[in-house]
């Protein structure tokens, strides 16, 4: 599903790299949390995946693809196989929750009726069932991220990236998101999530990334947050 | 591609760059309009030039008995059938003459008489007071100094005279109006193209949520731009639909009716509305192209896809 090939990537005008020198290989539904502190590399090690940047060194491959080989042009083709989440949700406040989840649809070209028919599938499977002509500041923290997981989630992609989802949620509210995003991953979609939550990830005993520095230092499975020092 | 979805993308995007799209659309159809006035302005001039150009010959006017008297080109008398006859030989021997056609002081007589009719000064006037002349057309009506060098002094010849040289100044006026429409519009032009790159920009910063989320769950690079790109294009083409309204009411205020000038100077042959029709489809898609162009342009630049 996604392998890291002697990954390094320095951006321009800096001398440290970002990543250096990682390789790692995720297997099709696996659910793997990404930790490390900040400036760690997290956010590079998911911007290679997504392909908004390309790696300085080695080969990044994800469904198959190697990304450095991919052109511009067909990098839409991979991303909507991905699905996206973020710490902010970035939702468009104009638009309704069900809009909001259009929105990822219509921009693909998908027809209206298929819209029509995956929108209500996928705001139920999220927990939002009715809630479609809700404007997103009508809703919890938690709500609005959950739209944002439907959204990420009604293309049905083989892959979904979390940039720390439950950032900015209590931790009651994000236990709910977590599993959310376990039920997702029972599916069949791969999930990868970079936190900074230790409880979510002692809880929930999955298969941990530890990056720091931009090495990788630690990959464990069914993992704990940090080790205690 | 959701035709609906890029419809409302782009009527939301005009109104909410509403200051800067009417900018747009003005300095557009100030531009086209100078673009499609300019355009016009050539075709008059070569419409002129047809009609007068046909017409013009390069005359040689020979000594008459007054001229022998008053002018001194002239002074060794009026013209003798044996230096006529020389200067026809002469013509006819010149590679640049097409055709060589005698008037005489009655012919000129005759003409004069058409010309004037019966003015005050046409009926006290005598054959005999007019000149003989040799009307030349020539193979290139530009090579009239071939000509004026040849035969000016020559005894017998009073003058050679260039009909094309007064309407010369003419075209020489209208040229340099067309060149300075030229520069507005140039200047117009790039105020134009800097407007829509800046409202690119604009717009592009503020829908940086959308694009940033079209571009996450895989939308084409295509997807993406067409509404900014659509958004330029249907500007300009506004600002080219009021060129072209700027140009017809041109013709139709300034030469047919209104200011009529096709009435008050009837000696010039106007363009008609064929030629003013022709312009438009040029400008309408110049006006969509142009803008689509330059805001492609710009998105590469403010536009991550």
């Amino acid at each position: 599903m996604i392998r890291f090939d002697n990954v390094s990537k320095v951006y321009p005008k800096q001398t440290r790299p970002a990543l250096r020198d990682v390789s790692l290989e995720v297997e099709r539904g696996e659910f793997v949390f990404l930790v490390g502190s900040s400036g760690s590399g997290k956010s590079t090690f998911l911007r290679l995946i997504l392909r908004e940047e390309r790696a300085s060194h080695g080969q990044v491959h994800v469904l198959g693809k190697d990304l450095g080989r991919v052109s511009n042009w067909k990098v839409p083709q991979i991303r909507r196989q991905l699905g996206t989440v973020f710490q902010d949700f970035r939702l468009l406040p104009n638009k309704t929750v069900g809009e909001n989840v259009a929105f990822a649809q219509e921009v693909i070209g998908k027809s209206r009726g298929e819209i029509r028919k995956s929108v209500p599938q996928v705001l139920d499977l999220v927990g939002l069932g009715g809630k479609d002509e809700r404007m997103p500041g009508e809703l919890s923290g938690g709500e609005q991220q959950r739209v944002a997981i439907a959204r990420a989630f009604v293309n049905r992609p083989k892959l979904l990236i979390a940039d720390e989802p439950t950032g900015n949620l209590d931790p009651q509210t994000s236990v709910g998101i977590m599993k959310l995003l376990d039920r997702i991953n029972r599916t069949g979609t791969t999930v990868v999530m970079a936190t900074h939550d230790q409880n979510i990830v002692d809880q929930m005993r999955k298969r941990v990334i530890e990056l720091e520095k931009g090495r990788l230092v630690r990959d464990q499975a069914r993992g704990v947050y940090g080790y205690q020092h | 591609m959701r035709a609906q979805f890029v419809l409302s993308e782009i009527r939301v995007g005009l109104r909410r760059n509403l200051t800067m799209t009417f900018a747009v659309i003005i300095s557009v159809a100030l531009s086209l309009a100078l673009f499609g006035g300019s355009l016009l302005m050539s075709d008059q001039v070569n419409q002129m030039k047809g009609y007068w150009y046909d017409k013009v010959n390069v005359s040689i006017f020979l000594c008459n008995k007054g001229d022998a008297e008053s002018d001194p080109n002239c002074a060794k008398g009026p013209v003798t059938e044996e230096q006529k006859k020389q200067i026809l030989a002469d013509l006819h021997k010149m590679s640049v003459v097409e055709k060589v056609q005698h008037e005489s002081q009655d012919e000129a007589y005759k003409h004069y008489k058409e010309q004037f009719g019966d003015s005050p000064l046409a009926s006290s006037l005598t054959p005999d007071q007019l000149q003989e002349s040799f009307r030349i057309k020539l193979k290139d009506p530009e090579k009239y100094q071939v000509i004026a060098t040849a035969f000016n002094g020559r005894p017998g010849v009073q003058s050679v005279q260039d009909q094309k040289g007064v309407l010369d100044n003419l075209f020489r006026l209208l040229g340099y109006l067309n060149w300075a429409a030229g520069a507005v519009m140039a200047v117009m032009l790039v105020v134009a193209l800097l407007l829509i790159v800046n409202t690119v920009r604009v717009s592009a910063f503020s829908r940086r949520r959308e694009t940033g989320i079209m571009r996450l769950v895989g939308a084409s690079g295509f997807y993406i731009q067409a509404p900014f790109i659509m958004e330029a294009a249907v500007a300009g083409l506004i600002g080219g639909g009021i060129a072209c309204v700027f140009l017809a009411g041109g013709q139709y205020f300034v030469i047919d009716h209104g200011i009529a000038l096709s009435d008050k100077l009837q000696l010039i042959n106007f363009i008609g509305w064929d030629a003013v029709l022709k312009k438009l489809p040029l400008i309408l898609a110049v006006s969509v192209v142009m803008p689509g162009l330059a805001a492609f342009v710009a998105l590469r630049k403010y536009l991550k896809v």
